[in-house]
């Protein structure tokens, strides 16, 4: 691990992953939108508007995911100090909000539908609602320094307090007996969804790790490539202060 | 402990020299609330059914509003940085803070929520289920508050900021204090939502003078 977290390293091995990342959730993502729109059932019951489903349960996933990501990598930039860990962070950051409000969205869009309700104040809802407010006030605590490195270490403590909240959206819908339907893939005895519905699901959420990850490498390496051109132009104003202070000099003793 | 108890009765000393302070929270308190029948119009039963939602949310924000004063004017004269100094850990002097602020802001909300509890015509049998709950409930909101404000401390638009943080992390506290109100006033047992806000406060009382010093060591570098 720590092996990694050399930049420079980083950026070759990004360099070389990346494309095969994208490509790969280029390919997922035609596959599982054809199979989800296509190929997959309707359900009895809620017919074609199922179909949100295979946007919007990978789409919670991701957010919870991205979340847990963000309170690692901010553990290891509090723990050990690698800058890399702190970029990780910052650039999964917006990828996480993105995720939540889409899951939101994609939500509010079913739920019209099949509860008819845009928005209900269920525990499955409000915690994921809590979990955006949790990626948009770490994006601004961080963003609300002059000095980054403190705001990075603000974010990543922030990020850290927030983990209470995951396994309170991961459980709420056992805990609350609300609208919202209780876990039907990843639960003990196994999912309750059917196999044909389950095949598409999947390779969404393959499309929507692949998507991440590789958004994540071409932000982060950005991110460095944004530091090294900053420290270069640093670099060549140097010089020219010195021998701008050098003239000054000359010319008060002159 | 002595080092413990010295910074708590110098945070009150000065939060009763100072006076305005914990007289403001409260007059925002009333008046915040007194806006409601305003809003929503005067009838009785309107009234009583919000009662208990409007003065929570009142009192979160009325404790949101003291909390800059936590960290900040220690952080802005150099008090901090004597008292990160100091032989007592960091987190034990954030937790004296926490009680200081806690005594002299949350007390004053728990003392006068009765009060405008009745002005809203909350049923009588909400009162001291009210008391109960929010007696638990501020000493989080001072926990919770405390990371926010240590979070926040030098940061551009600091106000702001501090309420996008906080707020997302009251809402546990808002939703059990209020069903403890409510469920009392429909007759149900108050019990499990008193013991809930009682584990979050147990929670809350070694985490977050734990999180809030260790952002406020970057801030004292």
């Amino acid at each position: 691990m720590q092996r990694f977290a050399n930049p420079g390293r980083f950026m070759r091995l990004s360099g070389k992953i990346m494309p095969w990342c994208g490509a790969g959730a280029a390919i997922t993502f035609a596959l599982g939108l054809y199979w989800a729109l296509f190929v997959a059932p309707p359900d009895y019951q809620q017919g074609e508007a199922v179909r949100i489903m295979f946007v919007h349960v990978p789409a919670a996933w991701m957010a919870s995911f991205v979340y847990a990501f963000l309170a690692l990598a901010s553990a290891v930039a509090l723990i050990w100090r690698h800058a890399l860990a702190d970029i990780a962070a910052q650039a999964a950051a917006p990828l996480g909000a993105g995720f939540t409000l889409l899951c939101l969205i994609t939500g509010s869009l079913w739920g019209e539908p099949m509860w008819g309700t845009w928005w209900v104040w269920d525990a499955r809802l409000t915690s994921v609602l809590v979990l955006f407010f949790l990626y948009v006030g770490y994006i601004a605590l961080v963003n609300g320094f002059d000095d980054p490195t403190r705001g990075a270490r603000a974010g990543a403590v922030l990020a850290l307090v927030g983990v209470v909240n995951l396994p309170i959206i991961k459980f709420s819908v056992d805990w609350w007996n609300t609208l919202h339907q209780p876990a039907s893939v990843f639960r003990l005895g196994g999912p309750t969804i059917d196999k044909s519905m389950l095949a598409p699901l999947l390779i969404m959420a393959v499309a929507f790790t692949l998507y991440f990850a590789a958004v994540l490498m071409l932000r982060m390496r950005t991110a460095i490539l944004a530091s090294r051109v900053r420290t270069a132009r640093l670099g060549e104003m140097e010089p020219m202060a010195e021998s701008r202070g050098g003239q000054q000099a000359a010319g008060s003793v002159g | 402990m002595t080092a413990f108890l010295a910074l708590v009765a110098r945070d009150l000393r000065l939060a009763l020299r100072q006076g305005s302070d914990a007289a403001l929270v409260v007059a925002f308190f009333v008046l915040a609330v007194m806006l409601f029948p305003f809003g929503v119009g005067p009838e009785p039963q309107l009234l009583a059914r919000i009662a208990a939602g409007v003065v929570w949310v009142t009192a979160l924000l009325a404790a949101l509003l003291s909390l800059d004063r936590l960290f900040q004017q220690d952080y802005e004269d150099g008090c901090l940085e004597a008292i990160a100094l100091a032989p007592l850990p960091l987190e034990a002097a954030v937790l004296a803070k926490c009680l200081a602020h806690w005594l002299t802001t949350g007390l004053p909300l728990v003392a006068v929520a009765p009060a405008l509890a009745a002005l809203l015509q909350l049923d009588a049998g909400g009162y001291l289920p009210l008391v109960f709950a929010m007696a638990l409930g501020t000493p989080s909101l001072s926990l919770v508050g405390a990371v926010g404000a240590a979070l926040s401390l030098g940061a551009r638009r600091a106000g702001v900021l501090l309420s996008l943080l906080v707020l997302p992390l009251y809402i546990p506290v808002l939703i059990f204090g209020v069903a403890a109100v409510e469920q009392a006033v429909a007759g149900f047992a108050i019990r499990p939502y008193l013991s809930i806000l009682t584990a979050f406060l147990v929670a809350a009382l070694p985490l977050a003078p734990w999180a809030a010093a260790a952002a406020l060591r970057p801030a004292l570098e």
